[in-house]
Order: structure tokens, then sequence, then C-alpha cells
């Protein structure tokens, strides 16, 4: 038996998930139109490469990438794009994005598909496909996993895959586990060969037996392909929010803590979604990119299921599948700790969409008002990070950012765990993520200060450069027209240099009684 | 008598020997609180202080010049943060300067465009491209919105717009949270 | 042994020179709005403090006497203003940053009168050279030490929801007047 760890804090809600695991994976129909947003993932936006008015296929490149973090967005199916604008995204902010709308024409014809043998190509090579084929990470965050797969000078000993789930209501990475776990096992093998790591374990929490008897299954059926002497184990750890949390699985699994600033790489572990594992399966295997993903559909509908659908499906399509309900009150994408609530029903799913919750009166009572914090330090029992809620949210709602980033408002996971303990219903996450954006804004700013200084310092020094060498002109040009004229004087015969002088003469007695004139006529 | 006066010589010649060695010994050099100042202030190049840049600006504050409420682009948080630095109170935004603004960045019409670079010479951070008789265009990136190109303009082609919020700068809001039933449905209507 | 222990615990609490015999109230309301301020004040207080009350007790025994007593007063304060003097120069030399955050506080140590108290107040209770040094460090200690919680205290005053009428100093002097309650704890600590 594998010896687990603890990390600090830790709650219980209630999960919620029974009534998503009821029935298997559907699959979603063609929707009449797919609304596919340029920037998905972390990093810059994808630039697109196609126009209104073309045709497109099932699989082609819509958007390349853009920057070092970027990742390429697709076709998800064949059609003809409509218009390439700005639509409404499911952002929290309710602001529209540049986005591909496609008309599907039904024939689903597919790009001309490349599978590669994963084991005959180098971890760059494969690293540059998976960009290509758009592998973000399908955890939430969506970080393009060709990043995280580059290796650096430390050795990568562990490759964690995460299947934890640990967000009530969510259960697609469960139904994924339950029907896929061949295509996880083998997507896992891929991810340890480019890391080069020792061992692959997959973190389960044990609230999900059926998915631990699957991925067990396909361990020992997949004996032959998988490497003999690397491990592929399956760890099953206690259900605790927010035990999915990477910092948290890691510190769980293997007991090391990822230091404030570094990354899971700096201590030679590297975490994966489990859909992730098995997306990077399909693209390299199957040449298939990034298309579709699994997604819950819970809360207050008819029917609470997991549907396979297509990326840039209006979540209004598969809410309806499940069956609306009339008393929907409104719609939260992600999880009741993490989510956020939809602007609109109209927007599209996006990678990094894992799960639409129908609220209700009765499921999401409004939230009481909240009343000011009397310290009982509840929260910081409750935060899985080691962080001092209590005092972010005083240094937050009293604008103090400095003294917030020095009790390290930025290790700050956004998991919710302390406001779903304060007795006071204070907001505590919506105070954190005002002071990270308010600070990322002055850092911004900052920067823009600092190019401005610079640019501003190089032109004085352009202004005095150019004065300086314009001087220097004049200078040689009046000791050129000096020289000159004295040369020119001495070529001169005796009468030419009297006619000379006297002209001379001439022009100085004009200059006088011509400044006599000004000062006269100044008087 | 006599014994008082020189007890307190001694006093005084010997306190005075002692500084003055340690005058030489701790030597320090002057202080560089103008450059201080200056990695607080906006860098606008501006002039809306009536100093010509923010170097001029930070230089007349360190001496004493000029009071720390003369800068509209730094807004209130910028008087903070220069009255947090000198150690000094916070004085609001007095009658002779403009109020603060938010932030534009300038955009020149290139239907009306003559090519006569006076922006371009007017830009202090040369956030203008262009030549004579070319078309002059502004590289927004760089572009501070001192608004000290608009007035050179000979046509007025040029335009501040103010920058738009994008889900690219879009920033979480302060929470606020009804206390009451009556102000939530006062919210939500 | 013990009466050297006894004076610097009679001088850090029973009679910190702060908070129960109310002396050197200017730096301690003026440099307390920053917990590093503070700290290198009380750093800067403590190394004044002790040297003074040495040299003081030094001038006063050997050089002043009992003719010149009537002296005492002046040739402390010539020699606190030259002390003080010094510290500045070594402090702007060590660390700028201090020098520019204490800014005019560090020279006004010379018209704190606990600096000028505490040898005065040795003269009275006639310590010998040792008593003077620990009297004069305990009182410097207890007043770092009340420096510094005062100076936490206000940091999280910053945050607080004070009233706008009371904002700033008003709400500090009600805070140090309720510290100072709180120190009369330790009045019957030394029988």
């Amino acid at each position: 038996m594998r010896k687990l760890h603890h990390f600090h804090g830790g709650v219980h809600p209630p999960s919620n998930k029974a009534q998503s695991t009821r029935t298997a994976i559907a699959h979603a129909p063609l929707p009449p139109r797919l609304v596919v947003p340029l920037h998905q993932h972390a990093g810059e936006a994808a630039k697109p490469i196609v126009q209104a008015g073309d045709r497109v296929l099932k699989g082609q490149l819509l958007g390349m990438p853009d920057g070092f973090v970027s990742s390429a967005v697709h076709a998800p199916t064949s059609g003809t794009i409509s218009a390439i604008d700005m639509q409404l995204v499911a952002h929290p902010s309710g602001l529209p994005n540049l986005c591909a709308t496609l008309i599907p024409d039904g024939r689903e014809e597919w790009i001309a598909r490349e599978p590669v043998d994963y084991r005959e190509h180098s971890s760059a090579d494969l690293q540059h496909l998976l960009r290509m084929a758009g592998v973000v990470g399908l955890g939430g965050a969506g970080f393009p996993s060709d990043i995280k797969l580059r290796i650096g000078k430390q050795k990568i000993t562990t490759l964690i895959l995460n299947g934890a789930e640990c967000e009530p209501y969510i259960s697609c990475d469960d139904m994924l586990m339950r029907e896929r776990a061949g295509e996880i096992v083998q997507g896992a093998e891929i991810l340890r060969y480019m890391l080069d790591a020792d061992e692959v374990l997959i973190g389960v929490e044990d609230n999900k037996p059926e998915a631990i008897a699957a991925l067990q299954q396909a361990i020992s059926a997949s004996g032959s392909t998988l490497q003999q002497n690397k491990r592929h184990e399956v760890v099953t750890i206690p259900t605790i929010y927010p035990g999915g949390g990477a910092k948290q699985l890691i510190r769980v699994i293997t007991g090391l803590e990822v230091p404030s600033g570094k990354l899971p790489t700096d201590i030679g572990v590297q975490c994966f979604n489990v859909a992730t594992a098995c997306t990077v399966y399909r693209a390299l295997a199957h040449g298939e990119p990034l298309l579709s993903r699994v997604i819950t559909i819970t809360g207050n509908v008819r029917r609470a299921q997991n549907f396979e659908a297509l990326i840039g499906t209006p979540i209004t399509e598969l809410v309806a599948l499940a069956g609306m309900l009339p008393d929907t009150s409104g719609y939260i994408m992600g999880g009741p700790m993490m989510g956020f609530p939809l602007p609109a029903l109209d927007v599209p799913m996006v990678k990094a969409t894992n799960c639409i919750i129908a609220a209700s009166g009765k499921l999401f009572p409004p939230p009481p008002p909240p009343m000011p914090c009397i310290r009982c330090t509840r929260c910081v029992d409750a935060c899985p990070a080691d962080l001092q809620p209590q005092d972010l949210y005083w240094f937050a709602q009293s604008r103090e950012f400095g003294r917030a980033q020095k009790f390290s408002l930025f290790d700050c996971i956004e998991c919710g765990a302390c406001s779903y303990v304060c007795p006071s219903h204070i907001p505590l996450v919506q105070y954190f993520r005002f002071a990270k954006s308010e600070i990322r804004a002055r850092e911004h700013d900052k920067q823009l200060a600092d190019q401005a200084r610079v640019r501003h310092e190089f032109h004085e020094q352009r202004i005095e450069r150019e004065k300086r060498e314009k001087a220097e002109k004049l200078a040689i040009r009046e000791k050129a027209a000096q020289s000159a004229k004295l040369a020119g004087i001495q070529s001169l015969t005796p009468q030419q240099q009297a006619a000379q002088t006297e002209l001379e003469a001439g022009r100085a007695h004009i200059i006088e009684l011509a400044k006599s004139e000004v000062e006269h006529v100044k008087e | 008598m006599l014994s008082a006066l020189l007890v307190m010589a001694a006093i005084a010649t010997v306190l005075g020997a002692v500084l003055g060695f340690a005058a030489i010994k701790f030597h320090s050099e002057g202080n560089p609180l103008a450059d201080k100042i200056d990695a607080v202030l906006p860098q606008t190049q501006c002039g809306q202080c009536s100093y010509p840049g923010c170097k001029p600006y930070a230089a007349a504050i360190a001496a004493g010049e000029a009071d720390i409420n003369r800068c509209p682009p730094g807004g209130e948080e910028g008087i903070q943060k220069l009255a947090d630095l000198l150690g000094v109170e916070f004085k609001p935004f007095g009658s002779d300067t403009a109020a603060p603004k938010p932030k534009s960045v300038a955009l020149v019409d290139e239907s009306m465009c003559i090519g006569c670079t006076l922006c371009i010479q007017a830009c202090p951070v040369d956030a203008i491209v262009g030549a004579a008789k070319q078309m002059h265009t502004i590289i927004a990136a760089e572009c501070t919105g001192c608004e000290l190109c608009v007035a050179p303009c000979p046509v007025d082609c040029i335009s501040m717009p103010v920058i738009g919020e994008k889900i690219s700068n879009w920033k979480w809001k302060y929470p606020l949270y009804a206390f009451t039933a009556a102000e939530a449905a006062e919210a939500t209507r | 042994m013990t009466e050297y222990l006894l004076i610097l615990i009679s001088a850090v609490f029973v009679n910190n020179i702060v908070m129960v015999k109310i002396l050197g109230l200017c730096p301690f309301m003026g440099v307390s709005k920053n917990l590093e301020a503070a700290i290198g004040m009380g750093a800067a207080t403590t190394f004044v403090l002790t040297l003074a009350s040495g040299s003081s007790y030094l001038i006063n025994h050997y050089l002043l006497g009992p003719q010149l007593s009537y002296l005492t007063t002046l040739s402390f304060i010539v020699v606190i203003a030259g002390i003080v003097q010094f510290t500045e120069m070594v402090v702007q030399k060590t660390s700028p940053v201090l020098h520019q955050v204490l800014g005019i506080y560090l020279p006004l140590i010379t018209t704190n009168c606990a600096v000028l108290g505490i040898p005065l107040l040795n003269v009275q209770a006639k310590h010998n050279f040792m008593e003077s040094i620990f009297f004069g460090m305990g009182g410097a200690l207890g007043f770092s030490m009340v420096m510094v919680l005062f100076a936490a205290m206000r940091e999280r005053l910053e945050g607080a929801d004070v009233p706008v009428i009371f904002k700033g100093s008003a709400i500090a002097m009600v805070t140090a007047g309720l510290m100072s309650l709180s120190f009369m704890g330790f009045s019957g600590l030394i029988k």
C-alpha cells in the first residue's frame, strides 16, 4: 500500500456527482452553427488564417499559434466559415472576443489525418505536433501542453495524471476514465516517454471506484505495449476538496511541496489531466487535433449527464439536450466552488469548459449578505495553500496591495474553500481576484512607464546629438568659407584687391546706416 | 564662573573634534531623491505639471519647489505614493492643474494627414512614425497619451480616443454586495 | 547582578518611558506609521540613549562634580546633540534608505524628552556607572518595544473602517492611550 501524505486544510462539500453519472457519455448531435473563439488557451490568441466564405474540412487549421505560449485552433467539423468577428464568449466580463463562426454542412469530412508512432520521433518533434494539434490542458486552465513537456535541467522522476476531479457536480473525467481508460493509459505512456519520467501515477479520489477499476484493468491489459521497467500505478487518494489542485495532488501522492513561485518541474514532477492524456493519444496515434471534449451538464435540468460535444457548440444546444427547466435562475460554467456565472446562455463551449451547472433558487439559494470579519480563522484552517485568507481579505478590501503581495497573494489557487467555511459569508475569493487583477494592471502600467522613460531619454539624447552634429557641420562650413575667402583674395591682382576692399567698406557702411535706422525706428 | 566656562568649552571642543572626525570618515554622497521620485511618476511627459517632462518635475519636488499634487496622469494614487515616499501629508488636486482623465491613445486620421512632421517633432517618446510628405502614424503601444501632438497639427487630424475595456485589459471589480433584500432588488432591476 | 536585572525590567515594563512616564511621544507618534521605520528609529534611539547615559554620567560625576551641578542640563544637551549628529552620519552612510525614511525625526532625537530625561533621572536616582548604562539601555529597549508594537497596530489600523474624523493621528492617539492603560497592569510587578 503506497504511503500517502496530507495537505493542510480542505473542506468536504456534498459531491452531487451521482445525478450525472447514471448514464454513459452521450454523443451531442451537430448544432446548426459553431462559434470557435481564437483565444481558448492561456497565452497569446491564435491568428486566424481563414476568411469569411472559406470552405473548411473537419480538423482544418483555423488559427495559427502566435508566440511562445500559444496553441492552434481547428474547425470542429466540415462546413463554411460565415464570419470572423467579435462574438460573445464565456468570460466573466461578458465582453466579446474574436471568433470564427462555422456553418456545418453535415458531411463531417476529415482532413488527411497523419498518425505517428511516438517512439520514432524526438520529444521536440512531438511537442511541435501537439502545438499544431491544439492540445491544451483540459483540466480548466487551458495551458498549452507542449510547453509543459519541455524538459529543463531537472530530471523528471514522476509523471502524475490528475483524475481526482474533486469539485462537486463535475463528472466528465470520471466518465472518461470509466469508458476510455485504455486511451488514457496509452496517452500517459506517450507523456512519460516525452518527459523521460521513471513512473506514472494516476491519482483518483476514492469516490470513483468504477474509474479506479477500469484504469487498473487498462494498465494490466496494456502490459505488453508499456515499457517493462517503467511503473504505471493507480493511486487512490482520499476524497477532499481541493485534492485535485496540482500542487495539492503532488503533495498527497509524493509528499513533495512545490515551493512558492516555482513549477512542479523544478522538483522533478509534472502533472496532466486525464482528459489531456487522452487527447495527446488521439492527436499522435490517430492524427486528430483537439476538436471535442466531454462536458457535464447538470444541476436544474431534466436529465443530468455527460456529452461528447464539439468545441464551439453553443451551450443552449447542450442544455436543451439535457432538458431545460423553466425555473432555472442562471448558469454556472465550471463547478460551484471555482466556476463563474455565464453572461448569457448563447456562448460557445471552449476547450476549457468542463461543466455547466443550471442554477435554481433551490439548488443555489442567494447567499446571505456578507458581514464583518470576526477573525475566527476558520479560513486559515481550510486553506490548502497554507495562506492566511483573513489577512489577505483585510489588505484587499483596504487596497493595500503591497502588503497583500507580501502575504503571498499570488500563491492563492482561488479554490474557494475559505469562502465556503466563512461564517460571515464573505466572498473572499472575489476580493483576492480583485486584488490580483489590480496588481497585474499596476505592474503593466509600471512596465509601460519604464518603457516611456527609456524612449524619452533616448529622444532627448537624439535631439542633443542632432544639435551637436549641426553645430559641428556649421563650424566646418564656416572654416571652409573662411579659408576659401583667404585663398580667393590672395589669387586676385592688386587692382582687384583694392576693388574688393572698397566693396567691403561700402557694405559695412550700409550695414551701419541700416543699424542706426533700425535703432532710430525702435526709439 | 571660570571653571564652568572651562568645563563647557572643554566639552564643546571634544565633541567638535569627534564630529569633525566623523564627518570625514562617514562622508556620503548626495541622495538621489529626484531619481526615486521620477521612478514613481507615470512618465507621460505631458507637461501638465507646468514642467517640461517628468524628470524636471521630480527634480523640482526634490528641491522643494513644486507641490506633489500637480500630476493628473498619476491620479490620486500617484499623489499618495509621492506622499508616502516623501513622508508628507496627502494633498488633493488643486484648481491650477487639470483633473485626472481616463487613459487615451492618440489616433491620426490618415485621410486628413498632410505629412508636415510637426507632430513627430512634438512627441516626447518618439511614438510617431513618418517623414516629410509621407503618411504619419502613431505606434499605439508606445503612446503615453500626453496630447502634445494634438496642438501642433495644422489640419487638426489627431484625436484622443479613450482605451476601451477589452478581455485583455479587463479587471475584476471590487466586490459589492447588497446588504438588504431591498438593495438586492434595486440592483437587479 | 539582580539589581541590574531589576533595573532592566523596571525600565522596560514597569516604568516604560513612553507608556508610563509619557516621555518621547514625538518620534513615537511620528515614526510609527511604518514597521521598518519604527524598528530603525528604535535602534537609533537605543544607540543614542546608551551612549548618552554613559557619557552624561561620566561628565556629571568626574567633570562637573557637586560645584558645577547647575551645568547638568546644559552639558547633557550638548553631549546628546553631538551624539545624535554622529548617529545621523552613521545611519546615512550605512543605510541611506533608512535615513530617507526617518527623515526629520533622526535629528529630532536631540529634542526627544526621553533622551534628556533618562540621564536626568539617573542623576536624580544617584545611579552608579553600570546602573546608569543599564537604566539607559532598558529605557531605550522599552521605547523600541513599544514603538514596534504600536507600529504593528497602526499598520493594521490603516485597513480598518475608521470614521473620517478619527482617521490618521486621532485614532492613533486613542490607541496609544489604551496601550498606556494596559501597561498599568505591570505596576505591581516589582515590589
